[in-house]
């Protein structure tokens, strides 16, 4: 076969089996729906190890397979580019997925839309490798809207519970802002370039590095306006601050969901954009600050929020967005190559955390509340050990994967000579100690400590309003009742997704950061030598590790995790005491810094008040009252009066016709 | 023998009337109150004079008896379709009349009377004949709408249609004297010489010209000269009022062609500045006045008002394209009208009219059929593609353009969105109102199969309009050129 065929071959097989588990399901049944899935997506996946191997040779592609439509001199093609950045987030989408797909026969079991599931999910893996396999901007928005979409859905999976609408709504009105950026950001680039191709709008960018962009009243760089428009989407796709509100409550949709999209793959799609805009974003110092400046705040300041959450997929929710910001800043960095080699260790060890909290769920009968639980580790063998690997990869445990990607961004971070840079050091740095301390506080709280399952809940204490609602699905144990490990189709990706977890960054870190590997991908301007210092710096991945132990971040880690165990096992009085002394900053905390109050107060009340004013003055009065009721009125009126000419008297008409011969005469006459 | 031989052109009309007088010889001896033989002769006769007319037909113009008459392509068309008017509408109407008792023989031998008068008018090139032809189709209108005699409305109507029509026949003769005064002859090819190459006096010219158009207008019933039309449309038996409506608008079409296109062509900066007056008051008021109507019959006479109004937007424009649009724009209106007035005969039986708005109210859950046939039928006389009442409008206004006419092609086009808002009523009142009676429909087969084909003409031609319209275009084009 040749290559194109194989490249049509993995987006297009997760895509018939989306059609057949959706369309086909109820005819198919629950078995051969997911047996069917489940084969597309491995095919997918195995194709995918072959194009990388085939990548790997040397063989890079890029040109378009079908021409959709063309309007003057500009065509809309779908095209595919596949090099090596592509085709190792090829790899790492189907292999999650290949996962998610696996262990959602357990997970979803009992669960009424099973195939819609299935199908879902298996769009969602179309939708992304589309994404990631464009070779023009057209495609690219097609992929990113697509995902966006598959997202709503599955967030409102449990389309019959409010928080849940609540919550997909929100994603989707929250991603329509950064699109609206995006889509502008892309149009810019058409207008600019009048071209939708990647190729050759990089091979043009320089040309523009001078220019204003066509902005009235604002004199902003061209190249600035196009990057700074671009990362607003990828802001809203990738939850930046202060786009990140709708990702913590994304975790409405079922957990695998939540492992695939909302933590392996999905959200990553603006840190891929962004990496693959490289050739534009090297162009624009003052987008790589703000880029830079954005992934900081959103790295410390969504670590804090994972401390008080008592959700156990919140607090993964939430290490999610702190680590994304890890990625982001690491961009401004221009150290993209590390950003997606983070993406990577991120995608698996984070799934695997998202899969284990599932895991647990599981084994509590729907109850996530973290207070509930305590001791599991007794009861769940594999799953506290996978969770174990994977809260030691997040933290950045020297050999670890995490550690590498991690130790990489702040090591650039700190090479980087930036405006916002020293800020963005102190954030990485510090949120080192945070992810630790939520990490472990999660770990212990679940694994370890006294058993409080099976007695009175914690979740109709009013304390946690908010996440009140969510939790009505669930159910919990009964008194007396244990926990027991799930089986093997939940347990076995867990352990698949631990490997890699361990030992993905400790074998790739040399080929991705420091070999060749994104040479023909990634392009890093000049002036900017994070990388090339980074590079004269590494002895080998063991090297590496030893030498962390000297350092900062890893005494932070090392910190975090034993004041986590202080403070949750040994002396768990001391939290709830300090909640009372420092309620202010617990409050603060506990609303989100008051992000949702805000954008629900000032954005969805500004808005509802403002269409209001449009609907009863704009609507109902200018156009339907004035414009369009009135002019009807206006002709009714006159309708009215003609009718009354209609006298019904003979020598009215005749009179009528009198006067048309004198007017006609008088027209004619007097004005020749 | 040769004599008679160098008569054909003219044969179908001597048919007709040969066979008006003889089938009311016939029906004097006919007492069978359905009058089944005179009706079915009156067919046979209209659809032979057809076909003589299509076999008598030879390419170009032939002139007789010292140039009154002429045959050429355009009065050859037009004359069919007249004939196929008058037929249809006699397929329509004649269960609505049997019903009324006024199917009578002096009903068909009227209509048939009326037809010869069309058909000489279309086909007359001198002013007396043109007033011959004119005046015979108005005195058997005149006489048709008074049918009813017990109907106090009828007899009403009648009386000032009478009176008005008498008033603009003497405008028309006053100013065709004007004309024979200034140019000494009345002959419509002399006449266009005359004013061409020699010195008439233009003060008595422009004067005659005046008076000829208030005439012309009035038989078209543009604004101010329409009073009688919503009056006599509302008074007059249905059936009547269709017969008005359709094929006499053809001739009227032809009577303007003869006498402003063939006579007065060198007079056109004074006729087309007259005509656009009468075309945009005839549209405002047209389609301004039949919102207010509740009456479907005056709302159709309005709705007449306002397609004359486009009508002479085509002729105005002066080139080919207009005048060949404005006959397709005749030959559209008239399809309309037949399906139209038919419409309310259909629904119609003894003692009800159903011509108000509310009879067609919840008409789809009566009759699915006849309510989209209907739709369509609305559709089209809002010129709403791809029925053919969009092509007409279409093709009025693209030369109307193409003459220079901007100001009068957006007044036109705002009038008709106005306009739409009556049609479109009439669909709303079918598709989404509950039908005020369940009374079942009884429809004749005859009937219903022709309002079938009807509104799928409408479709059809609004599909494919090309050939029709190439025949308006050809027709128009032969027949100025001699």
């Amino acid at each position: 076969m040749d290559m194109q065929t194989l490249y049509l071959l993995v987006p297009l097989a997760p895509l018939v089996g989306a059609i057949a588990a959706g369309l086909f399901g109820k005819v198919l049944g629950r078995a051969w729906s997911h047996r069917i899935t489940i084969a597309l997506v491995g095919v997918s996946f195995a194709v995918s190890v072959v194009i990388f191997q085939d990548v790997m040779g040397g063989h890079i592609f890029n040109g378009s397979v079908y021409k959709w439509m063309s309007s003057g001199s500009t065509t809309f093609e779908v095209g595919f580019l596949i090099d090596r950045l592509t085709v190792m987030m090829m790899l790492v989408v189907t292999f999650v997925s290949l996962m998610v797909h696996i262990y959602t026969i357990g997970y979803m079991e009992e669960d009424p839309g099973y195939q819609r599931f299935f199908s879902y999910i298996s769009l969602f893996t179309f939708s992304m490798l589309m994404l990631v396999m464009a070779n023009n901007f057209m495609q690219l928005f097609f992929g990113w809207e697509a995902v966006g979409l598959v997202s709503y859905l599955l967030i409102g999976f449990w389309y019959t519970r409010p928080t849940a609408i609540y919550a997909n709504l929100k994603a989707f009105l929250v991603n329509r802002v950064g699109d609206f950026g995006f889509l502008l950001g892309i149009c810019l680039v058409l207008m600019v370039f009048g071209t939708l191709d990647y190729q050759s709008v990089f091979a043009n960018a320089h040309n523009y590095v001078n220019d204003m962009a066509p902005i009235p009243g604002m004199s902003v760089g061209l190249l600035t306006a196009i990057c700074i428009l671009l990362f607003i989407g990828a802001m809203g796709k990738s939850a930046q601050f202060p786009l990140h509100v709708w990702l913590p409550d994304s975790m409405e949709g079922p957990t695998p969901i939540s492992a695939l999209i909302h933590a392996a793959t999905m959200v990553t799609a603006g840190i891929f954009m962004v990496a693959r805009m490289s050739p534009l974003f090297e162009l624009s110092e003052t987008a790589l600050s703000f880029v830079m400046v954005i992934g900081a705040i959103t790295a410390l300041f969504m670590g804090f929020l994972g401390i008080i959450q008592n959700d156990i997929k919140r607090v993964v929710a939430y290490s999610t967005l702190s680590q994304l910001g890890y990625m982001t800043v690491a961009l401004g960095a221009s150290a993209y190559s590390v950003a997606v080699f983070h993406l990577m260790t991120h995608a698996f060890f984070k799934a695997l955390l998202f899969l284990a909290a599932g895991s647990v769920i599981i084994a509590m009968h729907h109850d996530q509340d973290i207070r509930n639980m305590g001791g599991l580790r007794k009861y769940m063998r594999w799953t506290w050990i996978t969770s174990l690997i994977g809260t030691l990869a997040l933290i950045g445990t020297p050999l670890f994967s995490g550690f590498y990607s991690k130790d990489s961004i702040i090591e650039a971070v700190a090479l980087s000579h930036l405006p916002g840079s020293g800020f963005a050091y102190f954030a990485v740095v510090a949120g080192v100690f945070v992810t630790a301390f939520y990490s472990f506080r999660m770990y212990f709280l679940v694994f370890h400590g006294e058993e409080r399952f099976g007695k009175d809940h914690h979740d109709h204490q009013g304390d946690h309003a908010d996440e009140e609602t969510s939790h009505d699905h669930h159910h919990g144990l009964k008194p007396g009742q244990k926990p027991h490990e799930t089986s093997w189709v939940v347990t076995l990706p867990l352990i698949l997704l631990a490997i890699p977890s361990m030992f993905i960054g400790y074998i790739t870190i040399e080929p991705m950061l420091y070999g060749d590997y994104f040479l023909d991908s990634i392009y890093i301007a000049e002036g900017h030598h994070a990388m090339a210092e980074l590079r004269e710096e590494f002895h080998g991945a063991f090297g590496m590790a030893l030498h962390a132990l000297t350092t900062l971040p890893f005494w932070f880690a090392l910190a975090g995790a034993v004041s986590a165990w202080f403070f949750y096992l040994k002396r768990p009085d001391i939290p709830e005491a300090i909640k009372q002394k420092l309620s202010f900053i617990y409050t603060v905390l506990e609303q989100k810094y008051y992000f949702d109050r805000f954008n629900d107060w000032f954005f969805a009340g500004g808005a509802r008040g403002v269409s209001g004013l449009l609907w009863k003055f704009g609507d109902v009065k200018l156009i339907d009252g004035f414009f369009v009721n009135g002019s009807a009125k206006v002709v009714g009126m006159f309708s009215g009066v003609l009718r009354g000419l209609q006298t019904g008297y003979v020598y009215h008409y005749a009179f009528w016709m009198i006067i048309g011969v004198s007017a006609l005469l008088t027209v004619r006459t007097w004005f020749e | 023998m040769n004599y008679l031989a160098s008569l054909s052109p003219i044969y179908a009309e001597m048919f007709l009337l040969v066979m008006v007088c003889a089938i009311l010889i016939v029906d004097l001896f006919i007492v069978n109150y359905t009058k089944t033989v005179t009706y079915l002769l009156t067919q046979t006769s209209l659809f032979c004079t057809v076909l003589i007319l299509l076999f008598t037909h030879q390419p170009g113009a032939a002139h007789l008896f010292n140039d009154m008459f002429v045959h050429d392509v355009m009065s050859y068309v037009l004359k069919v379709f007249i004939c196929l008017a008058v037929m249809a509408m006699l397929l329509y109407s004649r269960s609505y009349l049997l019903v009324r008792g006024l199917f009578t023989g002096e009903f068909l031998a009227l209509v048939m009377f009326a037809t010869l008068g069309m058909m000489v008018m279309t086909s007359a090139s001198n002013f007396l004949t043109l007033y011959l032809g004119l005046e015979l189709l108005a005195l058997s209108l005149y006489a048709m709408v008074a049918l009813q005699r017990d109907s106090a409305i009828a007899t009403e109507s009648a009386m000032k249609y009478f009176i008005l029509g008498a008033m603009a026949s003497g405008f028309l003769l006053y100013g065709m004297s004007m004309l024979y005064g200034a140019t000494g002859s009345l002959d419509i090819n002399r006449i266009a010489d005359v004013i061409q190459h020699g010195t008439p006096n233009k003060s008595l010219l422009v004067f005659g010209l005046v008076f000829i158009v208030a005439g012309l207008a009035f038989k078209l019933g543009a604004v101010p000269f329409h009073m009688w039309v919503p009056d006599v449309y509302h008074g007059a038996p249905t059936a009547v009022t269709m017969f008005i409506g359709t094929a006499p608008k053809l001739a009227a079409f032809a009577f303007v062609m003869r006498i402003l296109v063939e006579a007065l062509q060198p007079l056109m900066i004074h006729w087309s500045g007259m005509l656009m007056i009468l075309a945009v008051l005839s549209m405002a008021v047209g389609n301004i006045t039949a919102i207010a109507q509740t009456n479907l019959k005056r709302m159709f006479a309005y709705s007449t008002i306002a397609h004359m109004g486009f009508l002479l937007l085509g002729v105005l424009s002066g080139t080919i394209e207009g005048y060949g649009s404005a006959m397709f724009y005749a030959m559209v209106y008239v399809l309309m009208s037949l399906g139209g007035f038919g419409m309310i005969m259909l629904l119609s039986r003894e003692g009800f009219e159903a011509d108000t708005l509310n009879d067609f109210k919840g008409l789809n859950q009566r009759s699915p059929w006849l309510a989209f046939m209907m739709l369509l039928l609305m559709f089209s006389m809002a010129g709403v593609p791809p029925t053919v009442g969009f092509y007409a409008k279409f093709s009025v206004l693209n030369a109307a353009l193409d003459a220079g006419h901007l100001t009068l092609v957006v007044m036109a086009v705002l009038f008709s969105l106005i306009g739409a808002f009556y049609y479109l009523r009439i669909v709303k009142l079918m598709y989404f109102d509950a039908p005020e009676s369940h009374e079942k429909i009884y429809i004749q087969p005859d009937s219903s199969l022709l309002v079938s084909l009807n509104g799928m003409a409408i479709l059809l031609l609004g599909i494919f309009p090309n050939t029709l319209m190439s025949v308006c275009f050809v027709s128009v084009q032969q027949s100025l050129l001699q």
